[in-house]
C-alpha cells in the first residue's frame, strides 16, 4: 500500500507541511523534510518551483522565484532526493504546476518520482478530466497517488466526481483564493467543511490555504482529517532558516 | 479537417482548458453560456450596433495603390487603425462586455501589455458603467505612460504587477490571481486569442468581423470574396484569427502571420513563439510558448511591446504545425523601416506591431496580380516615442 494511504488509516488529525524546493538555499531540501519527520509532522509537499505559478499569492511566489534563481530545476531535485528513502519513511508528495512535468515527460517524471520514493503529486493545472483520460495509467504504473482540489465553489456533482477517481485524500481549498490570502476562517468557511464532511466521500479531506496556527489547524481539522500548511512555513523559513522548524510544528500541534 | 476549435476546446493538439480547480466554475460558466448568449439575436443587436456607432465600423477596406505600386502586387488594407481607440482590441471589448453584462458581471479585470488592450477595456466599462480593474507589469506602466493616463481618465484603476518579470506574462498571471479570488462577480477580459478555452474560440468569433467585412468589401472592389493572401501581425494572434477566420477553410487563401523577432531569431532577444518555442502550457492553454529546457517560461523581447508575449494563441500553433499559415519572423529594424513607409507613401502612420505585418513585403514577392490583404491592426499614435527615437525625429 501506498505511504499516503496507510497514514490516512491512522486515527489521528494530519499535519501536512508545504515548502518550496531549493528555499531558502538551494540544498535545504533533505534538511528541511527530516526536521518535519522528527517533530512529527504527517506529510511533506514539496514544491517543485515554476516561474508562473498561478494559483499562488505573493509568498510562495517569492519562494519560487528565489528557488529558481538559486537553480533548482526537476532534475536536481530529483538526485537530491536520490537518498531519501534511507533516512525519511513519511509520506512525499510533490505539488508543482504542469508544463515543467511535461517537458520533464510526464512518464519520465512519474518515473523519477518512483525511483525516489515519492508517493503522491499534486498538480493544480491539471485538470481532473485531462487526467483521467490521458494519465491515470501512466500514474499508476508508477505508483503515485494523485490529489485533487475542491474549493467552496466546487459542485456536489462535481465533488463527487473528483471522489470517484481519488485514491488518496481530497485537498479542500479552504476559500476562493489564491495561497496565503487570508488568515483565520469565517462561519462560511467552517460551515463549508462540515457541509462537504456530510457528504460521506470515500476519500478523506485535507484542509490548506489559510492554516497558520493552532487555532486554524483545530478549526480546519473539526470536520476534515486534517490540515496543510503553506505560506506560513516559507514565512518561518525566510526569517529562521531552517532553524526552529521543531517549535514551529510544536506551536501548531 | 477544419482549423477552427473542436467541442471540446482544441486546435488540433493545442487549446484545452489546463486551469487549476479554482478557476473551474467561472471558465465553466462561461464555456457553457458563450455560444447561446452570443446566437441570442438581441445580443446580436446590441454587439452590431456598437460596433457600427460607436467604434465605426465596417473599417475601410483601403487600396493601397502607391503600396500596391512599389511592390508590384495589389495591397489592400484593412483599416482597423481607424477604429474607436485605435486599433482592434475594441471589437474583442465590445463583445465581452456584452457577455458579461448577460452573465451578470458588475465588476470587470483585464491584463494590458502596452495598455492598449487596457484602453479598449476601460473604454467600454465607461461606457457601460462598470468596475474596471487593469493589471499592467510594473515596467510596462513606466514604459506606456500615456495609455495609463487614457486608462485613468476612463475610470479604471490600473494596479501594477509586480511579481515575475513585472510585465504582460506577469499581468496576465495577476488578472488571473484575482479572478481566482473574486469568482462570482467578477468577468476577466482577456485581449488576445490565448487563455483557457472558451476564451481563444470567444475572442476569434468577436475579432472575425475583420474577415466578415474583408468578404463582402472585396467582392465589391474586386468581384470576388478570396484574396490570395491575408497578411497578420501576431502577438497573442487577436487580430490575425480575426482576419483568417472567415478563410481558415478555403484552402486558395494564403494566410501568413507575421511574427517579432525582436533583434533577430537568434539574438536572445526575441518574441517570435512559433520559430523558438516549444509545446506546453501557459496561462491555461496548451500551445507554443518560449520556455527553458526546465519548462520555465522565458521572457520575451520585441520593441513592439503589443508583440511582447511569450506564447501565441493555440489556433495559431495549429496553424502553424499544420502548416496552414507561414509564419515570417520580422525584426525590429525590418518593422520600423516598413512602418515609416507606410507613412512616405501611403499617409497613413501604423502601430508598430501592424509594421511587422507590411514588413513581410521585404521578404515574400508576390505575383502582380495577387490580391493581398494586410491587416492594419493599430495607428500609430501610441509609438511615437518609439517612432522618435528610432529615427531620432
Ligand atoms: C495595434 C496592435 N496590433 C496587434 C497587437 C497584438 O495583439 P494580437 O496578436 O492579439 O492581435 C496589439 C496588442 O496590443 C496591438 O495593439
Amino acid at each position: 500500500m501506498n505511504r499516503i494511504q496507510e497514514k490516512l488509516k491512522v486515527n489521528k488529525k494530519l499535519l501536512s507541511i508545504y515548502f518550496s524546493a531549493g528555499y531558502p538555499s538551494m540544498d535545504d531540501t533533505v534538511e528541511i523534510i527530516q526536521e518535519l519527520e522528527k517533530n512529527g509532522v504527517d506529510m511533506i509537499e514539496i514544491g517543485l518551483p515554476f516561474s508562473d505559478p498561478l494559483a499562488d499569492g505573493p509568498t510562495i511566489q517569492e519562494s519560487s522565484t528565489q528557488a529558481l534563481k538559486n537553480g533548482m530545476t526537476s532534475q536536481v531535485l530529483f538526485n537530491q532526493l536520490k537518498s531519501i528513502r534511507d533516512s525519511a519513511t513519511i509520506p512525499l508528495v510533490i505539488m508543482g504546476y504542469f508544463n515543467p512535468i511535461l517537458q520533464y515527460g510526464v512518464e519520465a517524471f512519474c518515473k523519477s518520482c518512483q525511483e525516489v520514493g515519492i508517493d503522491g503529486l499534486i498538480i493544480p493545472d491539471l485538470p481532473v478530466d485531462v487526467y483521467d483520460t490521458h494519465y491515470k495509467s501512466t500514474f499508476k504504473k508508477y505508483g503515485l497517488i494523485n490529489i485533487f482540489l475542491i474549493t467552496p465553489q466546487t459542485s456536489a456533482d462535481r465533488i463527487r466526481y473528483i471522489d470517484s477517481i481519488s485514491e488518496g485524500f481530497i485537498y479542500m481549498v479552504s476559500s476562493s483564493s489564491t495561497t496565503g490570502g487570508q488568515v483565520g476562517f469565517q462561519k462560511e468557511q467552517t460551515d463549508y467543511f462540515e457541509r462537504v464532511a456530510k457528504m460521506n466521500l470515500k476519500s478523506p479531506l485535507i484542509v490548506g490555504f489559510g492554516i497558520s496556527n493552532h487555532d486554524t489547524f483545530t478549526q480546519a481539522t473539526q470536520h476534515t482529517k486534517g490540515a496543510i500548511i503553506g505560506s506560513a512555513f516559507i514565512k518561518h523559513l525566510s526569517v529562521k532558516g531552517i532553524k526552529n522548524i521543531d517549535t514551529f510544528v510544536k506551536n501548531i500541534l | 479537417m477544419s482549423y477552427n476549435v473542436d467541442s471540446q476546446g482544441y486546435y488540433g493538439d493545442f487549446g484545452g482548458a489546463f486551469i487549476p480547480e479554482m478557476l473551474y466554475p467561472n471558465v465553466e460558466e462561461l464555456r457553457l453560456n458563450y455560444l447561446k448568449v452570443m446566437a441570442e439575436p438581441s445580443f446580436q443587436a446590441a454587439f452590431n450596433a456598437l460596433l457600427k456607432d460607436y467604434v465605426g465600423r465596417p473599417s475601410p477596406l483601403y487600396f493601397a495603390k502607391r503600396l500596391s505600386e512599389k511592390y508590384n502586387t495589389k495591397i489592400y488594407l484593412k483599416r482597423e487603425d481607424l477604429n474607436h481607440t485605435g486599433a482592434h482590441k475594441i471589437n474583442n471589448t465590445i463583445g465581452q462586455i456584452l457577455m458579461a453584462q448577460r452573465l451578470g458581471k458588475t465588476r470587470i479585470i483585464a491584463e494590458t501589455g502596452a495598455g492598449q488592450h487596457g484602453v479598449a477595456t476601460a473604454t467600454v466599462c465607461a461606457l457601460m458603467g462598470l468596475e474596471c480593474i487593469v493589471y499592467m507589469g510594473a515596467i510596462d506602466i513606466k514604459r506606456q505612460a500615456p495609455n495609463v493616463a487614457r486608462m485613468k481618465m476612463l475610470g479604471a484603476t490600473v494596479v501594477p504587477a509586480n511579481s515575475g518579470s513585472k510585465t504582460l506574462k506577469d499581468a496576465t498571471n495577476e488578472a488571473i490571481r484575482d479572478w481566482i479570488n473574486n469568482p462570482v462577480n467578477t468577468h476577466y477580459i482577456i485581449g488576445s486569442v490565448v487563455g483557457p478555452h472558451p476564451y481563444p474560440d470567444m475572442v476569434a468569433r468577436f475579432q472575425a468581423v475583420i474577415s466578415e467585412e474583408i468578404q463582402w468589401q472585396l467582392q465589391d472592389k474586386e468581384g470576388r470574396k478570396e484574396p490570395d493572401y491575408i497578411i497578420a501581425c501576431v502577438g497573442g494572434g487577436s487580430n490575425a484569427a480575426g482576419a483568417f477566420y472567415h478563410y481558415l477553410d478555403s484552402p486558395s487563401v494564403q494566410l501568413i502571420a507575421a511574427e517579432a523577432a525582436g533583434l533577430g531569431i537568434d539574438s536572445g532577444e526575441s518574441a517570435a513563439t512559433s520559430f523558438l518555442g516549444k509545446e506546453g502550457i501557459i496561462h491555461g492553454s496548451k500551445t507554443l510558448l518560449m520556455q527553458t529546457s526546465d519548462g520555465q517560461i522565458t521572457e520575451p523581447y520585441s520593441i513592439s511591446a503589443g508583440l511582447d508575449y511569450p506564447g501565441v494563441g493555440p489556433m495559431h500553433a495549429n496553424l502553424y504545425k499544420t502548416k496552414r499559415a507561414e509564419f515570417v519572423a520580422i525584426t525590429d529594424d525590418q518593422a520600423m523601416a516598413s512602418g515609416l513607409e507606410l507613412c512616405k507613401l501611403e499617409g497613413i502612420i501604423p502601430a508598430i506591431e501592424s509594421s511587422h505585418a507590411l514588413a513581410v513585403f521585404k521578404q515574400k514577392t508576390f505575383k502582380p496580380d495577387d490580391i493581398v490583404v494586410v491587416s492594419l491592426s493599430g495607428r500609430g499614435d501610441k509609438d511615437l516615442e518609439t517612432y522618435m527615437r528610432h529615427f531620432e525625429l
